[in-house]
């Protein structure tokens, strides 16, 4: 059974208003990790080729080649495991 | 003089390259790198010298002892402070105000009474009095911080009152780099009949600070923050108010003599002498003379020339920064009013991105809130990226970060 724990190490939730989310995948699945999810989401802009601003369906993300990703607005972790389930396979 | 290029070969870690670029660390304040001399003090205790210490007779005891009772005395000269006996180690910053809120304010502070705390402190400044609080029923009263960041003045010589029996005010802030003039703030909290307690968690890394000028009465701070290990603070207190306290933790160590009296089934119980009466059980040994050995190696560069270093990178990051269209700086803008840190952001962009864009740089900084979500209030701020410099830190650094930042400043 494929799971999002296969690619990601950590989860970050930042404090305050923002409700940001860090995601940081793990170092040997990193490369592989953003690669799926170039492929899935819509890249509106990159920056040096260290920063992916992408959205999937209606939620905007931004991915880094270091193998980090901040996700605006997330519900509640449900939400995120799903969203990131979708994008990962 | 300082000389960074030399100070650099004492820090393996700054040989690293993350993501093939040369580490630049500017998370200073969080806590600092350690020179080899520190990590080999540590591992010298562990191979030479180990053996708990005021505990035996042997000859590892002696030695543990001796190594751990110089470090208190190397700190205690290091702060100007009388003597060791007013030096307690702890875990750190954090636990050194707890101390102090528990075995101190717990037993003097009754329902009238009023504890003023300023709205620039570390959360470890503020949640214990608001813990306490729930528990002696004292109001707390804080003074407000200006626009800019500084301490308000004026506010606190409103505020502060007979009703007052304490102080706690940092040093230096760990948001803004602010330093306060706590000379002035002890002389006025006297004049009231209070004492002071300094969180100095930012200021004794990097500022010359002697208790004896300043004449505060507690002093907190933290090893790891001036090259030191993790797990080891101190708290510096005047003789006379440690004297009348009670301790804070009970257990070995602490005690002088536990004699069990059969009559009444209990113990009765003295305490040991300054300061092991504050430091109950095993302590941290390795991290106290780990720590002994930064202090050794600030006393050999000079803490003025610390402050000189710092305050000559900070001005010239703030120079190149104020250049960055999309760049704000939060706080003061006279490098002279702060010490070694600059929080700032660029247009909209969340403060996570910028770190984590940095990061792709090999530059470590912090974003968030640092601990001081009521000072990001006063700021209207989510949140902020903060740099901060330390002793092994240099202009090119600076250059490579402003670099990356004009990237960041396209999106
Ligand atoms: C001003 C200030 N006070 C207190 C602390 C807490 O220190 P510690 O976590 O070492 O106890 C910090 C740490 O960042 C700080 O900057």
């Amino acid at each position: 059974m494929p799971a999002v724990d296969d690619y990601v190490a950590r989860i970050e939730g930042t404090c305050g208003k923002e409700k940001d989310v860090i995601v940081i995948f793990k170092y040997g699945k990193k490369n592989e990790a953003i690669a799926r999810i170039l492929k899935k989401a819509k890249t509106k802009k990159s920056i040096s080729g260290i920063i992916f601003e992408m959205t999937f369906k209606n939620f905007s993300f931004r991915v880094y080649s270091s193998g980090k990703a901040i996700f605006r607005s997330i519900k509640d972790k449900g939400e995120l495991q799903a969203l990131l389930f979708e994008l990962l396979f | 003089m300082l000389n960074p290029q030399k100070i650099r070969k004492d820090f393996p870690i700054l040989r690293r390259r993350i993501n093939n670029y040369p580490l630049i660390y500017f998370d200073n304040a969080a806590t600092t790198q350690k020179p080899k001399q520190v990590i080999a003090a540590i591992e010298g205790f562990y191979e030479n010298h180990n053996a708990n210490v005021h505990r035996a007779v042997h000859t590892l005891s002696q030695e543990a002892s001796e190594l751990y009772e110089n470090a208190h005395e190397e700190v205690a000269n290091f702060i100007s402070a009388n003597d060791m006996e007013e030096i307690i180690f702890v875990r750190g910053t954090t636990e050194a105000i707890n101390l102090v809120a528990y075995a101190w304010g717990l037993r003097n502070l009754k329902s009238d009474d009023e504890v003023i705390v300023s709205l620039m402190e570390h959360h470890s400044n503020i949640v214990p009095w608001e813990l306490l609080s729930k528990i002696g029923k004292f109001k707390i009263k804080y003074v407000n911080v200006n626009n800019d960041g500084t301490f308000n003045y004026e506010d606190f010589e409103n505020k502060i009152s007979k009703k007052t029996k304490i102080v706690c005010v940092s040093h230096v802030s760990n948001v803004s780099g602010v330093v306060n003039n706590v000379k002035t703030l002890a002389e006025v909290t006297h004049e009231h009949g209070a004492l002071i307690l300094v969180d100095g968690a930012q200021s004794v890394p990097h500022l010359p600070v002697n208790v004896k000028d300043s004449d505060v009465d507690f002093l907190a701070f933290s090893g790891h923050k001036m090259l030191g290990p993790t797990g080891i603070g101190v708290l510096y207190g005047k003789h006379e108010i440690l004297e009348m306290m009670e301790p804070f933790q009970g257990g070995g160590e602490m005690i002088r003599e536990v004699s069990f009296n059969s009559k009444l089934q209990r113990c009765s119980i003295t305490w040991n002498d300054l300061p092991w009466k504050f430091e109950a059980g095993t302590p941290n040994i390795a991290g106290g003379i780990g720590l002994m050995e930064a202090v050794k190696y600030l006393r050999r560069i000079g803490m003025e020339n610390i402050k000189r270093h710092e305050c000559v990178l900070t001005e010239y990051a703030m120079q190149h920064l104020q250049k960055l269209p999309k760049a704000k700086i939060y706080g003061p803008r006279e490098a002279s009013a702060k010490c070694g840190i600059i929080p700032f952001g660029i247009g909209g962009l969340g403060s996570h991105d910028i770190a984590l864009f940095l990061d792709n740089y090999g530059v470590m900084v912090r974003s968030g809130f640092h601990c001081a979500q009521p000072l990001h209030q006063i700021f209207k701020l989510q949140s902020s990226v903060r740099v901060s410099f330390y002793i092994y830190n240099i202009r090119e650094e600076i250059d490579r970060f402003i670099e990356a930042l004009k990237e960041i400043e396209q999106i």
